[in-house]
């Protein structure tokens, strides 16, 4: 049993020293800041950060294949516009919330073929399929455009309560990164096809030769990237009842910090989910301190999420150069 | 006879590739009997990866005969060998090592529940692969986390499971291997044989070969020499056919070797005492002349490539001392090396050597720029000079200065190499294997070319896996085995006291 825990520690070592600084982050905040202490406010993480964790857990697998995925942030930003311009024009939204998570899928199964089949450097294509949603979005709006459809706003402002806490809720859109988050962890996990995308993180020739089915799972783990991207866009327009193409600008970095944050290994071919969503967490939790004091600059966050970043970074190369030296 | 040729699992006849410039087999016929642990050995461009790769689908022959359990088979891919049956474990291990054993070996296969895996199924089904094997690890644990030789073993695992391998390549499966660990895997070995399985077994350890082969089969220079069985050959004999002589004539070789030989200077420009990395290379004295071809003679892994790396800096001893031109040197780079006047020709030319892409007048300039510091602009009408000079001085064949070197041949790419180190004028040249893998013809103007350098007042090292050829260049011999310099000749040596120093003790 003590030989378990033992492996259990050593194999999940970068999960639980992010779970760690999450908590210890948090309660520096608590210390800092009682109003912190509230249920609510740790919440809020959630509600605040409902589409960078959707993002965060899509770019999670593109990661562990080895890959990047920069157009993240674009997606959302075009999904915004898009939707918001469809629905001003008169469209149901039972045909534009279908029809914005075909939109991303397909330009994920898009970047997923031309990075698989034409050898093209993942960071590459995706930064033009950046480019090109954030350059439509600016075509179909260049201003910010309210979105007042019933539904929309029925799913951005019906509260529901937490069981267990007094007056702690959450909105129907920030659940529905935890529900994937369960989703992925399982098919990631264990399943096939998730053990294929952590094979070929670690080696792509290797699960070659292992037989694998790498064309496949590369390009699935792309198109997975783009529908976790629109999904992400519907829930940043709901939840700002408006669309526009400056939205969500550079949060293609905060999803990858926060995927770093939690653990997973840029090199591909080690990391979780579970780890996502501490680090989309610690993200917002540096956010929230820095909102709470309200003097700082908001840019401190950017610093503090960058050194954060780094460290992990560095944490990460030391337990390599560590398994080369075994 | 009928009986023999049905215990053949495979049977190639007449087998022969060539690449650009090269003939990598050449009409070379190899068996493999059901149930045999096969020796395959060779030096360097001997033609033993090659044959691995018509053998598995990776390459075709250009002609020849392959059959697979009495079939005439054509092979298309790596997949389709391994379909068959035939699986290569490859030196570098083709497995993930985040993933757990159990997953590294029945990935693809594995059993289901559900949506997903049944992992308690996957495990206990490895757990069993591996303790027909008489491994007993925890499968669940990440592969990267065990020993080099239970990831080989993990490797062998998913080969017979995955594939049913009825052949079973290990490409130089113990090189990174400790005593201990080759004799577990050794057990392995013949526990498989035992089953059936037939192995085939690559390496450069002349004692393995002796301590688990059948038979062995030796190839030289793309040729098959001959294939023995184990019990019949003495260790000399092997050796002699690995790396002897062709019958050749030496006559204007060492007319140019005696001229040569007049100018070496009294005072050595480089010499060690007792310089050592732990783990690379043991203790070595050595001393380098001017105007002097000293030769490396010793088998692939001996320690060759591990002085030069020493000698160049790009490796840092760990003790003893090292002069050059009278000083003691302390830093060690191969920036510094370069400036002291040294240049190095690496073994591995392709990933090594040259910059594919660029010219060939761009690759001569490199180590002239290195040396001349980033900064320092030589202008192109100068360059196109310099690359034209020695494009004619080493009778280098290209259109011109301006083709990428990748287009060139081996031994031209080579010369380019040469080419390169020449034009920052170095006192000492160093070359590790600088004819390998190119044809006889551009093999003897290497070797004339080195000698004329000696003879222009360079000291040159010339390392080779063809002792032929390490006598014909060199004035002195340096004998290395095990990573270490066994002993030095001088002067005319006969082959048959090289061989048996490198042999060791029969």
């Amino acid at each position: 049993m003590a030989q378990r825990v033992k492996s259990f520690i050593v194999n999940n070592a970068p999960l639980l020293v992010t779970i760690i600084i999450f908590v210890i982050v948090y309660f520096i905040g608590g210390q800092l800041y009682p109003v912190m202490k509230k249920p609510q406010v740790f919440f809020n993480l959630f509600i605040n950060n409902a589409s960078l964790l959707i993002i965060s857990i899509g770019l999670t697998l593109v990661i562990i294949s080895k890959g990047i995925d920069l157009s993240v942030a674009g997606i959302i930003a075009l999904t915004s516009a898009a939707s918001a311009a469809l629905l001003q024009a008169g469209m149901s939204p039972w045909v534009v919330l279908p029809l914005m998570l075909l939109m991303g899928t397909t330009l994920g199964l898009i970047m997923g073929s031309i990075i698989h089949y034409f050898k093209v450097e993942p960071f590459i294509v995706t930064l033009m399929g950046l480019w090109f949603a954030r350059g439509m979005a600016y075509i179909i709006t260049l201003t910010s455009l309210t979105i007042s459809d019933d539904v929309y706003r029925f799913l951005a402002l019906t509260k529901i309560p937490i069981p267990g806490f007094e007056k702690a809720y959450l909105y129907i859109p920030s659940l529905i990164g935890p529900v994937l988050l369960l989703i992925v962890f399982y098919i990631s996990k264990y399943t096939r096809f998730g053990r294929t995308i952590y094979a070929i993180g670690n080696n792509e020739q290797s699960a070659e030769l292992m037989g694998l089915p790498v064309a496949r799972t590369k390009i699935i783990v792309y198109t997975f990237g783009g529908f976790c991207s629109a999904l992400g866009g519907i829930v940043f327009s709901i939840s700002l009842l408006s669309g526009y193409g400056g939205y969500a600008n550079s949060m293609e970095l905060d999803a990858i910090s926060s995927v770093v944050i939690g653990g997973t290994l840029l090199t591909g071919g080690a990391g979780n989910v579970i780890g996502t969503l501490f680090g989309v967490l610690i993200n917002g939790t540096i956010v929230s301190i820095l909102q709470f004091n309200g003097t700082l600059s908001s840019w401190w966050t950017r610093i503090g999420v960058g050194a954060l970043t780094l460290i992990f970074l560095g944490i990460q190369s030391l337990i390599n150069l560590k398994k080369r030296n075994v | 006879m009928m009986a023999n040729n049905h215990q053949n699992v495979i049977e190639m006849k007449g087998i022969s590739k060539s690449f650009p410039g090269v003939q990598a087999l050449d009409k070379v016929d190899f068996s493999l009997r059901c149930g045999e642990i096969h020796a395959l050995v060779g030096e360097n461009g001997a033609g033993k990866s090659t044959l691995i790769k018509v053998m598995t689908g990776v390459e075709k022959q250009d002609e020849g005969s392959y059959q697979f359990r009495g079939k005439e088979v054509s092979i298309r891919s790596p997949l389709h060998a391994q379909e068959l049956g035939i699986s290569p474990v490859y030196q570098e291990i083709n497995l993930c090592s985040f993933l757990s054993v159990a997953e590294n070996i029945l990935l693809g296969r594995e059993p289901k529940k559900f949506a997903g895996i049944d992992f308690k199924a996957m495990n206990q089904r490895a757990e069993e692969i591996l303790s027909e094997l008489d491994v007993s690890i925890d499968v669940t644990q990440p592969l990267g986390s065990y020993s080099t030789a239970l990831q080989q073993i993990t490797a062998i695992a998913r080969a017979l499971e995955v594939s049913s391998a009825k052949v079973l390549i290990l490409d130089e499966p113990t090189s990174s291997l400790d005593a201990n660990e080759t004799t577990k895997l050794f057990r392995v070995m013949r526990k498989l044989q035992e089953n059936g399985v037939a192995i085939i077994f690559i390496t450069h350890f002349i004692d393995q070969v002796y301590e688990i082969s059948d038979r062995i089969t030796v190839l030289r220079n793309g040729a098959l020499v001959g294939n023995y069985d184990t019990s019949d050959i003495s260790r000399f004999e092997l050796i002699t056919k690995m790396i002897g002589r062709n019958l050749e004539d030496f006559d204007e070789m060492s007319t140019i070797k005696l001229e040569a030989g007049k100018n070496i200077k009294e005072e050595p420009l480089l010499n060690t005492e007792q310089l050592s990395l732990s783990g690379s290379i043991k203790p070595f004295d050595l001393e380098l002349h001017e105007g002097e071809v000293v030769g490396f003679a010793g088998l692939l892994g001996s320690g060759r490539t591990e002085v030069a790396r020493l000698l160049f800096g790009v490796d840092q001893p760990d003790s003893g001392k090292y002069y050059f031109g009278g000083e003691e040197i302390n830093n060690f780079s191969p920036l510094l090396s370069i400036e002291r006047g040294i240049g190095l020709c690496p073994e591995d030319r392709k990933n090594l050597g040259i910059a594919g892409d660029l010219t060939v007048r761009e690759n001569i300039i490199l180590a002239i720029q290195a040396r001349l510091g980033w900064f320092k602009y030589l202008s192109s009408s100068k360059q196109y000079e310099i690359a034209d000079e020695y494009i004619e001085l080493l009778n280098i064949s290209t259109p011109s200065a301006d083709q990428p070197v990748k287009n060139l041949s081996g031994g031209n790419q080579q010369k380019v190499i040469l080419a390169r180190w020449l034009a920052t004028n170095p006192r000492l040249l160093i070359m590790d294997e600088p004819t390998r893998g190119i044809d006889i013809g551009a093999k003897a103007e290497i070797q004339k070319l080195v000698l004329l350098l000696a003879e222009q007042g360079k000291a040159c090292v010339f390392i080779s896996s063809e002792l032929e050829e390490v006598l014909r260049t060199s004035h002195r011999v340096v004998v290395l085995r095990d990573k270490e310099m066994i002993t030095e000749f001088s002067g005319e040596v006969g082959e048959r006291k090289i061989m048996e120093a490198i042999a060791g003790t029969d």
